[in-house]
């Protein structure tokens, strides 16, 4: 199944989960927030958020701005 | 001096420079100047993450920590309300719940003069739901005032253009801004160098925000570091109350005694 992630089509295995992208992308433990669909999914839920075809997931983090 | 703190959102700071964390060569630097400055509040910008960057490469909130820092979130590059607002939103999860953020909602990418009418929208929508709003305004007093009223926690009349370095371009307004409010005014955007954040201080300010003033020298520590002095000076003198401005001389020695 597809989802939109940062803006790029991804490919992600039927069922996968906040957490499981996130282990999958090698980025667990780091500083970020999660979006789908323009709302928030929050930390407590990365373990039971399953995503659905055409999600459109933003994953965001601090950088350098004034 | 040592009681003359500023007050935001009932959190007390000793620092009245707060500081912009882009336009640094790296990471090293960024940390350098910031600590250089004085800092205790400290602005980031909320991005997507790179995917498939280097994950040893250092994450901005690992050298400026949050332990350490107030971490205020901007939402700069945000044009409308609703980005503004979703932004926030993204940043308080990011941050664990710190509800503080810099609210800007720009108006045009020219100028990046803020958008006075979705800056007011997404303040109510964002007080509303439980931010505590530092919002960078155009120089407007009754504009100014009206955000006050509205609940947001600071009020940050810009000096002069983001990144332009003019300075403060207008002190009459600056200054009404000042003597109307009740909450805490910072100078956010425009200062250039140390005397501009001197003056803005000497004018009355709270404090200043800046970014690319050292971020944009070419020694940025050095400039940190000047930064932070011309602040203390310019609020010490504030304080301490300018002489009037005569239009002509008056002599310093006195005249009794002379002997020629």
């Amino acid at each position: 199944m597809n989802i939109i992630l940062n803006g790029e089509t991804r490919k992600v295995a039927e069922n996968c989960t906040v957490q499981k992208l996130l282990a999958d992308m090698d980025i667990v433990g780091q500083r970020l927030a999660v979006e789908v669909n323009e709302e928030i999914v929050p930390k407590s839920r990365h373990d039971s958020f399953v995503f659905t075809e055409g999600d459109k997931v933003e994953i965001v983090h601090a950088i350098g701005g004034g | 001096m040592q009681d003359d703190t500023l007050i935001i959102a009932g959190k007390e700071y000793s620092s009245r420079l707060l500081v912009g964390t882009g336009k640094y060569r790296d990471m090293e630097e960024t940390r350098e100047a910031i600590e250089t400055s004085g800092a205790e509040i400290v602005t980031v910008a909320i991005r997507r993450t790179n995917i498939g960057q280097n994950p040893d490469e250092p994450n901005l909130l690992d050298v400026i920590s949050p332990d350490k820092y107030t971490i205020l979130p901007n939402t700069a590059g945000c044009y409308t309300a609703k980005d503004a607002v979703r932004t926030c939103q993204l940043a308080r999860e990011l941050l664990d719940g710190h509800d503080l953020v810099k609210l800007e909602v720009l108006g045009d990418q020219k100028t990046l003069y803020p958008n006075m009418v979705d800056t007011i929208e997404a303040a109510e929508l964002l007080i509303k739901d439980g931010f505590k709003v530092m919002v960078y305004t155009s120089d407007d007093p009754i504009i100014a005032k009206r955000l006050e009223e509205m609940g947001c926690v600071a009020v940050m009349p810009l000096a002069g253009l983001i990144g332009s370095g003019l300075g403060i371009c207008n002190p009459h307004n600056i200054r009404l801004i000042i003597e109307n409010a009740e909450v805490p005014i910072l100078v956010d955007a425009g200062v250039g160098t140390a005397s501009d954040a001197a003056i803005a201080m000497e004018l009355g300010c709270d404090a200043v925000l800046m970014n690319t003033a050292i971020a944009g020298a070419k020694n940025p520590v050095l400039m940190a570091s000047a930064m932070k002095k011309a602040i203390e000076a310019g609020r010490e003198a504030f304080l301490a109350g300018r002489m009037p401005k005569k239009a002509y001389a008056s002599a310093s020695s006195p005249i009794d005694g002379t002997f020629f």
